[in-house]
């Protein structure tokens, strides 16, 4: 499943590359450009966000093309199609990036069959730790999907073997506390917090927040498997439109 | 972390893994002041001390006299330090936050008191203090935006969403995954993730409490029904906190906004608009679309413009515990006119709903009953707004004045 076409990706690559976009923003021929452009550009993975009204975690530029999407009337019905054409037409895993309150309201036992059925590989939900996730985790334990979980720096070594036990696909691991977007300092703390990851996981590790250019990616070779890149390709694009980003992020794509 | 801090279906802490090493100290800390007794003698003796408690029971002769039905007694949170009941959880909050040795505290507001109450507190413990306010709700509640500056806050206006109290909510939360090592989240009503809905109605069931001893005292028995206004849920679950064992009658007030057919209200719980969600950590009743998407809300009372309610109330409202009611903004400033001409005490316009709430009822009661309202603060910061609605004609010459001599 997701981990082993991660695998399987690792013998071209030292690290492969996930960014994300979210649904709708600017508007759905956007998106669809965007991914288009990105899938070109050699990116392996993709998270797709539904938007949400409340999106807790996200920084300001996130933040704003959520709210951006809404206004144009992304809706989920709409996120859903978008996504499923977007599995059928190109061979990269999608994964949906959300908040609880949208698959809990499409009930999580139809949202997990929803999205196998319309062929995306699992989904991360910032805002539901596996403490109030059973009836999701079951879910898409059942439907074969990955439900991505998180690790943070400030997460124990005890926690860390706990969430470790219910992964599936791969973590995200935060490079640091706070939201979306804000600058990420590559130290040597990220380095031996990578190094506790690394540790209590056997899936891979995909490390984001903060991550934007080339010398972020040679750090993260060889100290984790997946790196992902969010506000910075809505920034890029709002610079210089959607072409822009194919070129950015071919800039960034590694070959083993 | 175990699966804590539910009330039937709703609560719980939904949180992004980067906080849940916060809420375990905050959840520790908590239980271990809980269970301690010097604390909570440690924190009477700050609110006799610094916030003139116990607030007084005072009995509402004209008022009563007026409706010539249940004899009306209101329990005066207004005569809290910095003028709200909100003093009482932040005061607390702070006692937690020297525990903890942090150094700085955010906070979000709405109406403006739990900002001004924050400053305070931060301003007599020695914390930083970062206020975030919706930009609505600054442009509505100037004063108080006045006064937390001069407090020493830094105050934040928010312009994501709808500009309002869960946009400022959204955003105090950003602030504290980024600063949680040095800073606490002072969240300023019973709602959020686990522990805040409990740790903030235990610090406001000292409003009961008294309550229940002093209408003891006066009267020899207790009140048939207690009224308070519900935006978030802290200051209803202080007064109910204290009948929660009794045969009383519990009754929220919700704001009715233009009314409850016309989708500009906030009525979560006296409305069929609201349905369960999980948003800002918890799981309640929110006004959302069918998507999960929160709508707008609508008061002419920034306290109650909330789209969700505390987990406790929307249990108490599933199991028939309490009653909710809403009022509109039209039946508040009559409720508010009435109380100020009779009584010569000026509610503030989240307190005005639980009076307009009572008055409703009062009639229907008779003179042997008894009722306590909980006015749960003062309604000076709401002169531009009521001054708006009565269109005073010397207000507004006033105001014109003052401008005149600002450009001059
Ligand atoms: C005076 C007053 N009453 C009531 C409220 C509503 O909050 P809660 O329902 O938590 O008491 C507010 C909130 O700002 C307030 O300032």
């Amino acid at each position: 499943m997701l981990e082993s076409y991660i695998r399987d990706k690792q013998k071209q690559k030292d690290l492969l590359l996930m960014t994300h976009i979210v649904m709708g923003y600017p508007s759905f021929d956007d998106s669809h450009a965007m991914v288009k452009h990105m899938v070109a550009a050699g990116v392996d993975l993709m998270e797709l966000q539904i938007p949400f009204s409340e999106p807790m975690a996200d920084g300001p530029v996130i933040l704003k093309a959520n709210q951006k999407a809404l206004e144009q009337g992304a809706t989920v019905a709409k996120c859903l199609a978008f996504a499923k054409d977007m599995a059928a037409i190109y061979p990269i895993p999608f994964l949906f990036m959300t908040y609880a309150n949208i698959p809990y309201r499409f009930g999580m036992a139809a949202f997990a069959k929803t999205t196998a059925d319309i062929g995306l590989t699992g989904a991360i939900v910032p805002d539901l730790p596996m403490e109030e996730g059973a009836e999701y985790l079951q879910a898409m334990k059942k439907n074969q999907l990955s439900p991505i979980q998180m690790f943070s720096p400030g997460t124990s070594d005890a926690r860390m073997a706990q969430i470790a036990s219910i992964a599936s696909g791969f973590i995200y691991c935060l490079a640091r506390k706070g939201v979306t977007g804000a600058q990420t300092d590559l130290s040597d703390d990220l380095a031996q917090y990578l190094a506790r990851c690394r540790k209590a996981a056997s899936v891979p590790l995909a490390v984001g927040f903060g991550i934007k250019d080339r010398a972020d990616m040679d750090f993260l070779a060889g100290r984790a498997d997946i790196a992902v890149i969010g506000s910075e390709t809505i920034r890029v694009m709002e610079k210089g439109g959607v072409a822009a980003v194919r070129d950015f992020i071919q800039g960034l794509s590694r070959s083993a | 972390m175990k699966h804590r801090g539910y009330y039937g279906g709703f609560g719980g802490a939904f949180l992004p893994e980067i906080l849940i090493p916060t809420f375990d100290e905050l959840v520790s800390v908590f239980e271990s002041a809980k269970t301690d007794p010097g604390f909570r003698n440690q924190y009477e003796t700050l609110m006799a001390q610094y916030s003139g408690r116990p607030t007084p029971l005072t009995f509402a002769a004209n008022l009563t006299r007026h409706f010539d039905g249940a004899k009306i007694y209101i329990k005066r949170e207004d005569l809290n330090h910095t003028g709200a009941h909100k003093a009482n959880n932040v005061m607390g909050q702070g006692l937690l936050v020297k525990k903890m040795g942090k150094t700085r505290v955010i906070a979000e507001t709405g109406a403006g008191q739990h900002g001004v109450a924050c400053a305070t507190m931060a301003a007599k413990f020695g914390f930083d203090c970062t206020i975030y306010m919706g930009e609505k709700d600054v442009m509505r509640q100037r004063p108080n935006v006045f006064w937390m500056e001069q407090l020493g806050a830094t105050v934040v206006p928010v312009t994501d969403g709808t500009k309002i109290l869960k946009d400022a909510i959204n955003q105090a939360f950003r602030d504290w995954v980024t600063n949680m090592d040095t800073t606490h989240y002072v969240l300023g009503t019973a709602c959020g993730p686990h522990p805040f809905p409990e740790m903030v109605a235990w610090f406001q069931s000292i409003i009961g409490i008294e309550a229940r001893q002093q209408i003891l005292d006066l009267e020899g028995r207790l009140p048939d029904r207690v009224y308070a206004c519900v935006g978030g849920g802290s200051n209803a679950l202080g007064l109910f906190a204290g009948f929660l064992d009794d045969p009383v009658e519990l009754v929220g007030v919700e704001a009715g906004g233009k009314g409850i057919d016309t989708g500009f209200h906030a009525a979560r719980l006296s409305s069929t608009d609201a349905g369960a969600g999980i948003a800002q950590g918890y799981k309640t009743y929110f006004l959302q679309d069918d998507d999960g998407q929160m709508k707008e809300t609508h008061s002419i009372s920034a306290g109650l413009d909330y789209v969700g309610v505390s987990p406790i109330l929307a249990h108490m409202h599933e199991t028939g515990t309490a009653r909710f009611e809403s009022a509109t903004d039209a039946e508040v400033v009559d409720a508010l006119k009435l109380t100020m001409r009779s009584e010569g005490i000026i509610p503030a316009l989240e307190s005005a709903h639980a009076f307009a709430g009572a008055f409703r009822e009062a009639p229907t009661l008779s003179r042997d009953q008894i009722i306590i309202i909980n006015q749960s603060g003062r309604g000076d910061k709401d002169i531009f707004t009521v001054a708006d609605v009565l269109n005073d004609p010397e207000w507004k010459t006033f105001i014109q004045t003052k401008a005149a001599q600002y450009h001059a």
